[in-house]
């Protein structure tokens, strides 16, 4: 395999997807200069330097995909999403069911997401459970570069919109632009274990609507995705030495989101911890926890999620997000006495 | 205001941000850091009117503006700093500057504060008449359709604001006049602002200028619009890769450098003058960051004042020390404070 982090490898199958298919057009702020590869193979014709309009490229790239082509859209952060969230919510994601299956968007929109590096509130949330919610939309997001890789793949195939968020931190270009600038005096706590995601093949299609086994354990299991996989891999290292045996789930795919995958694992562990680095409340931590009762299973349950507006200092981040000591606790926690991670009142 | 006494806030304004610099270089400030270096001259025309009880509304490269503003120099470093005696708390970092006081908040999301500013603007209208609302925004804003809302709503409920378009040609990495159709003064006028148009290294013009739409909004009149021409000194933030490339294409931009090289030379995809031109575009990008004026050059609204003050026969130097001064007692205080980061 060629050596790509998750960024490159999602760059690689763009680049693919482009050199097959004449339909797809790139647009985003920045396109030339983030996407000089492709603006240099493609031209200005398929790669197309939107201006600060999230509102109006995104819904024109509706529109476009209505027609014809095949949009990537990109855009600087999923956090901007809010300014074109209309296009999105209100036109993308609904024109199948309004048009009576009829009429699909076959559109991409990339965007990369989550902290770990300090750009403060508005430049750090996850954003997905939010964008999950949503009937129309698939929601995909990759943790290993195979993943992005298969998953880019796919939603360039795909005959309806998807959603891909790309983890910064675990994207290298994204962490040098945006953390560390150009600098040597910042560290980031980047993954460092080498786990594929058992994918043999790089370059191979991954599917939507099936979670990966990261590891497999007998006490507790732990749902993740992003670069809440590798905390919880992390995480587990640490608890199968001191006796408690994880079972780490990557979803991945968020819609549609694998509920075998969540009750066959749980089945079998009684335990379901949720590590997710989206907000608390309402979203992806509660939505596992609630398929696994339609299921009718009791499960002891927890979640390490993000509680509040992320602050931007880096030691307040870290210990906002879900970090390998939450995780390990509140697994500890479960298995101990079935209690988890104690609740508190969600801040503003 | 004397010449003296604009040249003495921005200099403050030109000192915090390189000591803001420093640090973050050092490590010591988390993120991306976006440097107001190039907008001083327009923060202190500007601000220098502002009076208790007027709104400030502002963008990511909101310091400069603060600064002027009065808000302590020592809370806005330590808050950068992350520290829990920051401006607010270490919770919100140099995009999200907010100060009650002053009436004064910033925002990462570009375009908003043109509808935050014509909240201040409505407020100050219902409750505080004669004061009004300042937003300052870059001209790459000027394309958000929040931007664009706002020139209706601001001009429809005939609010007390003052849009200041601080207009650095680049929005982010992309020549502004390369994603925008017509002229952005124009724009406004058709919405029934007045506006204004000024060369925004020049303080005194600045301050005079809007000084005057200042005092029509004071009056009850409708919304203004400030157009002021400047240069960005230190790149969309520190570390832009656009700068990285250009000033350092074999080390810091070589990766890019690469990417384009062979994107052009892979076999599929467009013909050769597709090619070609996606890659003249490109050069064209570089040429004219390469060319776009540095700190301390004739194009430096500081140098600018600078000048001005030579040819009245007075002297920089003493408020330079002065401002020196200043800043590393707002540094040294901010890294003694308890905690954060650093």
């Amino acid at each position: 395999m060629p050596e790509m982090d998750l960024g490159k490898a999602l760059d690689r199958a763009i680049d693919d997807a482009m050199a097959r298919d004449d339909a797809i057009v790139l647009i985003g702020e920045d396109a030339p200069m983030l996407r000089g590869g492709l603006f240099a193979r493609y031209g200005p014709e398929r790669v197309l330097a939107a201006p600060i309009s999230e509102g109006a490229f995104l819904g024109a790239a509706a529109g476009a995909a209505m027609a014809g082509l095949r949009p990537i859209v990109e855009l600087y952060m999923v956090d901007f999403v809010a300014v074109a969230f209309d296009a999105l919510l209100n036109h993308i994601a609904k024109l199948e069911t309004f048009s009576g299956g009829d009429w699909r968007c076959p559109l991409l929109l990339r965007a990369p997401c989550g902290g770990w590096y300090g750009d403060g509130g508005q430049h750090s949330q996850a954003l997905w459970g939010t964008l999950a919610s949503i009937p129309g939309l698939t929601v995909v997001v990759p943790s290993t570069p195979a993943d992005a890789y298969g998953l880019t793949a796919t939603a360039l195939e795909h005959e309806g919109p998807v959603v891909l968020l790309e983890p910064k931190l675990l994207a290298a270009d994204w962490l040098n632009a945006l953390g560390r600038c150009g600098r040597d005096s910042v560290r980031f706590d980047v993954p460092q274990d080498d786990d594929d995601g058992g994918n043999d093949d790089p370059l191979a299609r991954v599917p939507f609507g099936r979670a990966a086994l990261r590891r497999e354990g007998s006490d507790v299991t732990i749902c993740s995705l992003a670069v809440g996989v590798h905390r919880s891999l992390e995480a587990a290292r640490v608890l199968s030495e001191e006796g408690v045996s994880c079972e780490v789930l990557d979803l991945r795919s968020l819609r549609p989101l694998d509920r075998e995958a969540v009750v066959a694992s749980v089945r079998k562990t009684g335990r379901l911890l949720v590590v997710d680095e989206d907000y608390r409340e309402c979203g992806l931590s509660g939505e596992v926890a609630a398929l696994t009762l339609e299921a009718g299973l009791r499960p002891r349950f927890a979640r390490v999620c993000v509680e509040g507006t992320l602050p931007y200092a880096r030691h307040l981040e870290e210990a906002a997000l879900p970090n390998v000591g939450r995780i390990r606790a509140a697994a500890a926690a479960l298995v101990a006495d079935g209690s988890g991670e104690t609740a508190p009142a969600p801040r503003a | 205001m004397e010449l003296a006494q604009l040249y003495q806030q921005m200099a403050r304004a030109r000192a915090f941000e390189l000591a803001a610099k420093d640090l973050w270089e050092q490590g010591l400030i988390a993120g991306e850091m976006h440097l107001g270096t190039g907008e001083e001259a327009v923060a202190a025309g500007v601000v220098t009117h502002l009076e208790d009880g007027d709104g400030l509304s502002l963008t990511h490269r909101c310091t400069p503006a603060l600064a002027v503003r009065g808000v302590p120099l020592a809370a806005m470093l330590s808050e950068m700093l992350g520290k829990p005696g920051g401006l607010c708390g270490g919770r919100g970092g140099h995009m999200h500057l907010f100060s009650r006081p002053h009436l004064a908040a910033s925002s990462g999301i570009v375009g908003a504060s043109l509808p935050t500013g014509a909240g201040f603007a409505l407020a100050a209208k219902r409750l505080r008449r004669g004061k009004l609302a300042v937003a300052l925004t870059g001209e790459g804003a000027m394309n958000q359709g929040m931007a664009l809302e706002t020139l209706n709503l601001a001009a429809a409920w005939s609010l007390p604001l003052l849009v200041v378009c601080i207009d650095n040609g680049w929005a982010i990495t992309t020549r502004s006049d390369t994603v925008t159709a017509g002229k952005l003064g124009e724009r406004a006028r058709a919405f029934g602002w007045k506006v204004k148009t000024v060369d925004g290294r020049d303080v005194e013009s600045v301050y005079a200028v809007a000084g005057t739409l200042l005092g029509r909004l004071r009056a009850g009149k409708g919304p203004a619009f400030l157009h002021a021409t400047c240069p960005r000194l230190d790149g969309h933030f520190l570390g832009d890769p656009l700068l990285q490339t250009v000033h350092d294409p074999l080390g810091k931009g070589r990766a890019r450098v690469q990417r384009v090289v062979s994107g052009a030379a892979t076999r599929g995809g467009g013909s050769i003058g597709t090619r070609a031109l996606g890659v003249a575009h490109l050069m064209t990008s570089m040429t004219q960051a390469r060319l776009a004026p540095q700190r301390d050059s004739r194009g430096d609204p500081l140098q600018v004042a600078r000048k001005a003050l030579g040819k009245r026969r007075q002297d920089h130097a003493a408020i330079d020390t002065q401002v020196q001064e200043e800043i590393r007692a707002a540094v040294d205080a901010a890294l003694a404070g308890e905690g954060g980061d650093a």
